[in-house]
Formats: structure tokens, sequence, C-alpha cells
């Protein structure tokens, strides 16, 4: 502990630079003899490509070269890759049709990648765009998940017939339909859940350089996991191998999910830096991104939940059909799987889950994780229904889940998970005590007689961050491990960099992870450096998504300063003439308890790296790395309250309170934690309220800009009241959980709770724009 | 963007001097449409001429209740005129929600009705106020100005240089933002002028900006938001779109009419 250790709400220290715009972004960095590249989309959202001619745009004023996937494929360059392997339940393999970094035969999206051109400036680039004559025959397209498993539908991938990726299972079907049949009530809901832009602050950008005297690369780009990349570029794309092939993600501005992936942008601009022998930069702009950053969400579900005649949830039925997009992404196919159909049980004892899900490709922009990635969908199915239940029931639904609430752990859920600590209804207490749930019946009465529809709703979300165990994960087929590193590196005067595979592009690592090295040592804050994104300085790390930075990334940092505690230990109770048990370090000092014996924290590193009086046998230096891997998901959980009031003339709904109590284990930094939350439900607001991604039927984006995407801002969102409940997680040395996303996966279905409460119609999907409101709540009086 | 020159106008004549001069050049006057338009290659106007900074262009003039806005004068001029919320309150509360402050000091009078953007808040003024638009050879009325969707009646090389009315008894304004770009979804500016009662939609009409005579009939005979209960807003003359459908944009013109007359008081 102390002001800057864990719990301390130190201001973050990344903070001076990007307030004052000194941040150092991929759009950035400027090179000698940079060009820029211009890449030139399809404007169909599906056609064959019958010829492309350049020979006019590579006439233009400053174009250096115009380069198409024919010459990419002849160079070599492999097909971008799905990495999680789901099998059908009848055993097959997913179906992954081929995503070539530019289409060569083939396009299947609006903004599918055909040709790049390179030229001095951005501007002449985009002009020699123009030129470029491109013969597409356009073929009927589908947007719709439903619509693309229909028979005639437009066949997208040769390898997928009627358009489906894979059909999978998990759970018990005949347990599941065996309660069904023989319960007291059984609720039904047909579920949607909208698609998603993620709209990251800073577009995606890469800077390929080729050195052509080395035979190296060097990547510039936007990503959440600098080493993934390189692993799958050099792995599967054949760009270079690992050793001649660097990957810095500088300065990144949100990534959502987003930036986890490797796009055909990084591949294409490496490549045609060695075909035009300059380096070359791209950067989207905001329609590009509309246009090409992978969605989320886009689930229709089909559930029943059955009760028995006390009320208890005896099974859980799901049937989900999930838009897959065009190509399958870097980990599409585990988000509508094992990070969706996993966390079904909810916070609830259920005995019977049956999960059935369809992934299918369609005409329309991948769709990969994007802010909770799967547990979002799970937990506005499940929250959604036990709501509905509890109406149709009769029954409060705070109770309603009180009673199905789980209390004893370790957990096992029917659907693999075991949730390790939690307390429930701590959060639900504290959360209906903060939003005075029992004075609505008097505030409702008080909106009626201004007119206006008041209405309460609640969601109780338990989400897995931390992921994962890469043994388990391997068996359910994860190609990489989800291990994190860490190397604790002590100079000679004893400051400290911390190298870690985690990288921060919003989370504050530069400050928590500094956190946790000044707490246990007792040494300033500023003396400790965090050092991410970059394959030439980082041992190889696996990236930051899914909450894991905390869970993952802190431990493998405790473990790697574990062992530089102990070498610097043993060479204290050697120079203090001590044993070695005897010593403690605090404070900035290694001291020998009990004792007024203490050396400075500094002088027992400069001891290390002189070497002058070492115990005998041990290597000089200060300097450890660590391998950590999780023993479990980590499990997050609590309890959202929104309360809405309606105007009932126009629709518009008006959040009048919010309320999140979480549970995220030990906090490192509060002050970091509840701006991950503020985040968090902004997007999670986002997508209840305001925001839908939408094509029309020939598979064109109607909402490619901020002018028809609705973003939330400040003034559409209440102050939060935010409490935390803490169940440290028993499976991690911090006994931290995670806290980046459950406020986008526990806000969209206490809203909607809350809108339909108050309108009496439970027929409502996201988001419920005003208009939406309007129709429902007419609809029902 | 693609390549464009960039003059600065001194006066009216240098503008329309330039103006003439280049056949594909446009005025600018704010560029809160234009230049978006031409940064996604959408527009391509060979020449800029901008009018804001002619200082004839600019200001807010009051002779007894008579009311003269320059073209160039800023949003945010106009919200913060305390001499012209003294008379007409309506016109400064529009200005002060159009946009974000970044437009309000950019975006001008007359740009946004030479533009006549179906979901711009000012026609709503205009036309509601039954101005009188001065431009660089005549004067046209509000009535006879806006046309159609992103058409007015300038002439090839015309422009607009201020915008002229006689402050009404009453007036009040209303709008619905649509959720993703705050521009009017449903706007409605109502007066009670010398003149009559005068009722303009913005951001509805399929047509652009529209007055409508059952709610002006209804005022006329009662001022007040219950008079506008039986009248029927007519669906089929209003836009669908991603945002709301006609239906509900019939719904919003007569909530907003009835709130922009209690705000009128």
């Amino acid at each position: 502990m102390g002001v800057e250790g864990i719990g301390a709400r130190v201001t973050r220290k990344e903070d001076k630079r990007f307030l004052t715009g000194k941040g150092r972004y991929t759009d950035d960095m400027i090179v000698p003899g940079m060009k820029y590249a211009y890449f030139i989309r399809s404007p169909h959202a599906h056609a064959t490509i019958r010829s492309i001619d350049a020979s006019a745009a590579k006439a233009m004023p400053g174009v250096i070269d115009v380069l198409d996937g024919k010459q990419l494929q002849a160079d070599g360059i492999g097909n971008l890759i799905c990495g999680w392997m789901i099998h059908s339940k009848d055993g097959s393999p997913m179906k992954m049709g081929a995503w070539r970094p530019l289409a060569a035969e083939t396009v299947r999206y609006v903004g599918d990648a055909v040709a790049i051109v390179v030229a001095d400036s951005a501007g002449e680039a985009r002009d020699a765009a123009e030129a470029v004559v491109i013969d597409y025959e356009q073929l009927p397209a589908v947007t719709e998940a439903v619509a693309a498993l229909a028979a005639g539908a437009p066949q997208i991938h040769p390898e997928a017939t009627d358009n489906l990726i894979f059909d999978w299972q998990l759970g018990d079907p005949e347990a599941t339909d065996r309660a069904i049949a023989s319960a007291a009530h059984v609720t039904e809901i047909e579920i949607h859940n909208n698609r998603l832009s993620p709209n990251p602050m800073e577009p995606r950008a890469t800077l390929g350089i080729y050195d052509s005297a080395e035979d190296h690369y060097t990547c510039y780009t936007t990503s959440q996991n600098p080493h993934v990349a390189r692993l799958v570029m050099s792995a599967f794309y054949n760009v270079a191998p690992e050793n001649k092939l660097r990957v810095i993600a500088p300065d990144v501005g949100g990534g959502f999910g987003s930036k986890i992936y490797i796009y055909p942008e990084e591949i294409v601009c490496l490549w045609a830096s060695k075909k035009t022998g300059v380096p070359v930069k791209w950067t989207s702009d905001r329609t590009e991104a509309f246009l090409t950053d992978a969605h989320g969400r886009d689930h229709v579900s089909k559930v029943k939940m059955a009760f028995d005649a006390d009320n208890r949830i005896t099974a859980l039925k799901v049937d989900t059909i999930a838009n897959l997009g065009a190509y399958m992404s870097l980990f599409s196919s585990a988000v509508p799987t094992y990070l969706y159909a996993t966390l079904l049980s909810g916070q609830y004892a259920i005995p019977a889950i049956h999960a059935n899900v369809r992934t299918v490709y369609t005409n329309t922009v991948p769709v990969d994780a994007y802010r909770g990635a799967g547990r979002p969908e799970a937990t506005y199915l499940l929250e959604r229904t036990i709501e509905t239940a509890a109406r149709e029931l009769g029954v409060s639904p705070a109770e309603l889940r009180r009673k199905n609430f789980i209390r004893t752990f370790p957990y096992q859920t029917p659907v693999i998970m075991n949730y390790d600590a939690g307390d429930y209804e701590a959060s639900l207490n504290a959360a209906m005590q903060a939003a005075d749930w029992s004075g609505f019946a008097a505030r409702k009465a008080q909106s009626e007689a201004k007119g206006k529809k008041r209405g309460i709703g609640m969601s109780c979300y338990i989400e897995a961050c931390g992921i994962a165990p890469s043994a388990a994960v391997g068996s359910l087929g994860a190609g990489v491990g989800l291990w994190e590193s860490a190397e604790v590196r002590v100079n000679a005067v004893g400051t400290i960099e911390v190298l870690t595979g985690s990288h921060s592009h919003g989370q504050g690592h530069e400050t928590t992870f500094a956190q946790i090295i000044a707490g246990r040592l007792g040494v300033p804050i500023e003396s400790v450096n965090i050092v991410h994104g970059d394959t030439d300085k980082v041992q190889m790390g696996m990236g930051t998504y899914g909450s894991r930075s905390g869970a993952v990334g802190m431990s493998a940092v405790v473990k790697a300063l574990d062992k530089v505690e102990a070498k610097a230990k043993k060479i204290a109770a050697h120079l203090m003439e001590a044993d070695e048990q005897d010593i403690v370090i605090e404070n900035g000092e290694v001291k020998v308890a009990g004792t007024d014996k203490a050396l400075p924290w500094f002088q027992v590193a400069l001891a290390a790296y002189t070497a002058h009086n070492l115990p005998a046998g041990m290597e000089p230096g200060l300097k450890e790395t660590a391998f950590y891997d999780p023993a479990n998901f980590t499990f997050p959980a609590g309890c959202y309250i929104a309360e809405v009031e309606i105007d009932p003339e126009t629709g518009e709904t008006d959040i009048v309170q919010f309320v999140a109590a979480d549970d995220f284990g030990n906090i490192i930094n509060p002050m970091i934690v509840e701006g991950q939350v503020h985040g968090g439900l902004a997007q999670g607001i986002g997508q209840a309220l305001l925001e839908n991604v939408q094509y029309d039927e020939s598979g064109q984006l109607l909402t490619a800009s901020f002018m028809d995407y609705a973003m939330p801002r400040a003034d559409d969102l209440p102050s939060f009241k935010l409490s935390h409940q803490n169940t440290p997680c028993p499976n991690n040395p911090l006994g931290i959980k995670g806290c980046g996303e459950a406020g986008a996966i526990g806000s969209p279905p206490a809203l909607i709770n809350a809108i339909t409460d108050a309108i009496g119609n439970n027929s409502l999907t996201m988001p419920a724009t005003p208009m939406k409101v309007w129709q429902a709540l007419h609809a029902a009086h | 963007m693609y390549a464009t020159s960039y003059h600065r106008a001194s006066s009216v004549e240098d503008a329309v001097r330039l103006r003439a001069r280049n056949e594909e050049g446009r005025y600018l006057s704010g560029g809160m449409t234009l230049i978006s338009t031409m940064k996604q290659r959408l527009a391509a106007p060979s020449d800029l001429i901008d009018l804001r900074h002619i200082p004839a262009l600019r200001g807010i003039s009051i002779d007894g209740r008579k009311v003269t806005i320059g073209a160039a004068t800023p949003h945010a001029d106009v919200a913060a005129s305390r001499e012209l919320r003294a008379l007409c309150p309506a016109i400064c509360e529009l200005a002060g929600h159009i946009g974000d402050p970044h437009v309000r000091h950019m975006g001008t009078i007359g740009g946004s009705i030479a533009n006549n953007d179906p979901a711009a808040d000012y026609p709503a003024a205009v036309l509601g106020l039954g101005a009188t638009v001065a431009t660089d050879r005549r004067s046209i009325a509000a009535d006879a100005f806006f046309t159609g969707l992103f058409e007015i009646a300038l002439e090839e090389g015309e422009m607009v240089t201020a915008v002229t009315f006689e402050a009404p008894e009453k007036a009040g304004y209303a709008k619905f933002n649509n959720p993703a770009s705050r521009f009017a979804m449903t706007g409605v500016f109502v007066a009670k002028t010398a003149s009559g009662v005068r009722v303009a939609v913005t951001g509805a009409g399929s047509d652009g900006v529209f007055r409508h005579a059952g709610f002006e009939q209804a005022l006329a005979s009662n001022w007040s938001a219950d008079a506008l209960n039986g009248v029927s807003v007519d669906a089929s003359r209003l836009l669908s779109d991603l945002h709301a459908n006609a239906e509900y944009r019939a719904n919003l013109v007569k909530v907003m009419a009835k709130r922009a007359v209690a705000a009128a008081g």
C-alpha cells in the first residue's frame, strides 16, 4: 500500500502527453522517403471483378505504382485467417472462405479492398484511384443473417453451403427439452442484438517500411496486440519471418476490440513497401472506418426459459443466428460460441442449458469482438428474458433474480464455466439501495402527474475476463495460448522498466502497472516506466482485450517482481550479513526485519550491476522475466439499475438515474476503474438507445458517417452512481477480475427493461430510438 | 478534397466580380456544408469566394422594430445579441442551438439559407417571420426564396447580403433533434406578425421548409397550443428516412408546433 500503490487514485501518468497533444500515434510517424497509400474499395456488396485497368492512373502526377490482388497472390501473400477453430455439432470444421488482402476475383462487401495506389501525397493517391477503371459484374447480395440462411439466398463463399459457417451447440439438449416440457411456466422471447460500429477516436492506420539492405520489415500499426500481429503476419500471411518483422503499436487511441485483428491494410502496405521500394503509409478516414473496421454483435435469438411452480429456473434454451459478415475475422468464431454461450447461466443456478448457434456469411463488414464480445449478447438475452418472466409471473424482477442466484462457490455451470467467487446479492442490494428502488412508485406517480411515463429496470450481469488458461482455450479450438508476459528490469540506479506484453490504448497501464511496482517496493511512481507495444523491445506477449491486462498482464508483472525481489533479498542479505528470510522490502529500502540495518533500494540495484560483492555463484544484474498462464477466467459481476422518464409525445427517453454496483475484486486504481465503467456505460447506453449499423437491401452501408450513426454524447448520459463490492478473485495473485467491459455488458438490458416497464410494451428492439419508443407506446395503448 | 483556389472577398462588389470571373466558383459563407461536401469529393468548385470577411455583410442592425441581419453574421452573434433578444428572442434561441459551438462561430445566416438544407434551422425562422432576403441585386420575399430541397430563388452569381424582418408580436421555435446529426428532425417556427400568423416547418418536408396553413388558421383564431389539437398534418408531404418515418414526423410537427406556441407565450 501507500499513496501510489494498490488502491490509490493516482492520476494518469500518460495524460500529460495525451492532453497536451504530444501523443505519438501511427499517423504521426514520418520516415524519410515515405509515400501514401489509397485503398480502392468495392462500391458493390457482391460482385466479380472482370478487369482492372490502372494504366491511366499510373501515368498521373506523383503516382509511384498501382498494385492489385493478382500481384499480391503472385507474390505468395496468404489469405487472412480466423484463429479459433469451431466444429459444427456434426463434427465438421467451420467453413472458412478465402479472404484475400486484396480481392482478386470476387468482392463480398462494400469496402472490400481491391487495389492500392501509392503516391507522393495522399491527395494524389486518391486522385489516381479515381482513374483506375474496374469492371465489376454485380451479383445479388444479402445483408441479414436470417435471410442469408433462407433458401435461394445469394451464395457468398463456395466453401459455405447456404452461407452457413458452422452449426454449433453447447449444453445438454435432451435434459433442457425435458425440463421445458415439464415446466410450470415457460417464457418465450425473441431477442435481437443490434449491430454496432466500434468507432475508436483514432481511426486505423499503418506504416509499412521495407529495408532492402537487411531484408527486414517494420510495421507501425494501430494494434491492441502487436506480437499477435507479427505472429499471424509471419505464420499465415507470408509477409516475413518473425525475426525479419518488427511490429510497433505506439500510442493507440482506443480500440474496443476493433484493433485486435490483422486487417488487409497492414499486410498490403508492408508488401507494397517492398514492391515500390518506399515506406508506405495509410490512414483510414472516418467513413472508411465505418466501412472496414470489424463490427460487433448482430445476433438474432429465440429463447425459452422454464420455471418450476416455485419460480425457480429449471432450464434455458437458446437458438441463435449470428452474422459474421463477408469473411471470418481473426476471433470471429469464438465470439458467438465460447465467449457467449458459456455465459448463459448468468448469475443463476440453472440446471439445464442448451444453446445452438449458427453463424452465417453476409455481404457486410466482418463482425468480430467488440467491447464485451459475446458477453453483452448473453447478458442482454438473459436479463431481458428473466425480466419478461417476472412480468409474466407477476413477481418482482428483483425477487425473481434473488431467488435464482448462485450462492455457493466454486459453482460449475452446465456451460463449461466454473465460477470461482462472487456475491450477487451484495451487488443487487447495493444497487437497489443506491437507486432508492422502494421509492420508485412515488417517483412514477410524480412523473405521471406531469404527463411523463416512468420506468425502472435492472440487469444482473456476469462476465468472464482474463482470458484465459491456455490449455483450456486450446482444447476449445484457440490457435494461440492466452498467457501474458512481463519483464521487470531494474536499472543500476534503481529505476525500473517494466516490459509488458499487454498493450495500453486508453486503459492507463502506464499508471496502474507502475502502481504495482511502486506499492511493492515503496519507490516513487516516477521511477517506474512501462514499456509496451514494440516487438523489438518487449518479449512475446498476447496483448490487450477481454479485460485481461489486469488479471493476466499484471499477474505476470507480479511474478517477475517476485523473482526480482527474491534476488534483491539475496544480495541484501549477503551485503548486510543477514539471513535472507529476515529481509523485507518497504519504503524504498531493503531492510533486515527487526533491526536498524537497511540499504536503499538503489544501492542493492547498484550492487547487482557492479557485481563486486555478490553471493557466490550469483549472476550479475537485476532483471527477471515471467510468463503467467491463468488458472481460470475471472468472473466480474454486478447489478445495474436504470430509471427512465419517457416523453409520450415524442418517445424521447431521459435517463433520470443510472446505478452501477460492480464486483471487480480488488481494485488497483479506483479512479481509472470508474473511468472504465463510465466509458463502458456510455457504449452500452449507446447500443441501447442510439447506435445501429444499417445496410440497405443492396448492401450499401447507410450509416457510414456520424451524420447517420448516432454515437452517444455527454449530454445523452446521466451522472452515474457507482459502487464496488469486492469478492477477491482467488485465482490470481492480486485478486483482481477486470473492469473494462462490464459497463457495456450490463447496461443495455437495464435500460430496455426500464423503457419497456415505462411504456407497458415489451416488444422493443435496440436501439430504442424516440421513434421506436413512440411507436411501441402507441401500439400498447 | 480536390484542389481549389481560395479568395477572401473584401466587398460585395469584389465578391460578385470574383464569382463572375470563375464560372465553376462558389461563394463560401462559413462552409459548414460546402467544405464537408468538398472533403468527400462530392463538390469540386474551382474557386471559393469567402464572404465572411466583408464588413458590410456582418452584424445586426435594428431600426425601431425592423431587424437586419447581415448575411455573414455567424450564429453565435445572433444568439448573443441582447438588442435582438429584446425584440425577437425566438431567433436568438434558434441560432443558439444550431450545431455546436464551432459551427455557431463559423456558420452564417446567409450561408445557411442559401444552402437551404431541408433540416437546417434558419429557413424556418426566415420563412416563419416572413422575412425579406436582400441580395446584391434585389429583394426576395421568404415565401418566394425557398423553392425546394437545397433549392433557392437566386440567379447564377447572385448572393445573399442580408435578411430583414419586422419583429413579430410573438414568436417561438421548437425542434426535435436527429439523434445522430442533431440537425432538426422536425423544427417548427411560429410567429404572430403584423401581417398575420405564420408557421414554418423545417426538417420534415419532402420539399424542404414549408408553411402549414392549417396551423396558421387555427392559431390566427386562437393563439394557443391547444388550438392545434384538432388540426391534422399530412404525412404524405413529409420525409421518411433512417431516423424517422413520415408518420412519426407528422406527430413531431404537431408536437413541436404546440411547444413553439408555448415557448412564444
